[in-house]
């Protein structure tokens, strides 16, 4: 038997599973860096003091990573409306350069951590630096999670443009809000973290 | 959303490109204001600010949301009075020691 609107939408919401299923999840996630940075608001107005994230981070850095990660949003946007005007090389193109800009953001996270830690400061020297590893760290995993899919739909997943086109057009459209929702968070983590 | 014909496309292409260099430009000024002195709660209040108008970019244009179904927004503004809660009532209950 065929699970129904897995293409078509419904009558009385308008939506497909798909749209309804990861915009779902993405709530959860909301919750989930939401209680974070609860986290975070509670530690810092409870100390006695605080550091100024600029003192020990690299805002250059993290300004860059920015600048990179919100590219790799317009790209996958761009990778989407691709399949959507069905030019299938311009969307492993824009899918490509938006796996590509993801591994920079990983190096270049890479590199701040290991600075770190050449410098002895670790998760465990100071509250700011625990939840700073904490936030960075899970939205990094997150970075991880969304290049793999991001990856699967460039290579092997692919293939299901040839026979299911509309349904492989909704699979690289939830990546994409997933990686977009990555992006927001990481559009909060910048200031609160680095520059406040 | 399969009945957007590749005009309306092309045209949100447009879009995609205008929101990426608003984003940019917001980019430089969130950088740019924290070089100014302001006290700690202004200084969080600006920032914030700035961030949310960034983000909201990316959730209209980027995620879809401006031109989204009913169900999906109604969905988001549960998450939302719930992240609500999430982050102030942890907050009053330390209202007492902000500060000390």
């Amino acid at each position: 038997m065929e699970i129904p609107y897995t293409v078509e939408t419904r009558a009385d919401t308008g939506l497909n599973n798909v749209k309804l299923g990861i915009w779902l999840f993405l709530a959860s996630e909301v919750m989930l860096f939401g209680g974070l940075f609860s986290s975070y608001i509670l530690l810092r107005v409870g100390a006695v003091e605080w550091p100024f994230g600029s003192d020990i981070l690299s805002v250059p850095l993290a300004t860059f990573n920015t600048i990179v990660l919100i590219g790799s949003s317009v790209t996958m946007v761009m990778a989407w409306a691709s399949l959507k005007l069905k030019d299938l090389p311009k969307y492993k193109l824009y899918m490509g350069l938006t796996v590509a800009l993801a591994l920079v953001f990983l190096v270049v996270k890479m590199y701040e951590y290991a600075d770190k830690f050449s410098h002895h400061l670790y998760p465990s020297e100071s509250t700011f630096l625990g939840i700073y590893f904490l936030i960075t760290g899970l939205h990094g995993l997150h970075i991880v999670g969304g290049v793999i899919v991001n990856s699967f739909l460039l290579l092997p997943g692919a293939k299901m443009w040839e026979t299911a086109p509309e349904r492989f057009t909704n699979r690289v459209e939830a990546a994409g809000l997933y990686w977009h929702f990555v992006d927001l968070v990481w559009i909060f983590l910048f200031p609160v973290l680095y520059l406040l | 959303m399969s009945a957007d014909s590749p005009e309306e496309i092309t045209a949100h292409v447009k879009v995609y490109i205008n929101v990426f260099i608003a984003l940019m430009v917001l980019t430089v000024v969130t950088v740019a204001i924290s070089y100014v002195d302001f006290a700690v709660p202004l200084a969080i209040t600006v920032a914030l600010i700035i961030a949310t108008l960034k983000g909201s970019l990316v959730a209209s244009y980027f995620m879809h949301l401006v031109s989204e179904k009913s169900p999906i927004y109604w969905t988001l503004v549960l998450t939302a009075v719930f992240f609500v809660f999430l982050m102030f009532v942890p907050l009053l209950t330390m209202l007492d020691h902000i500060g000390n």
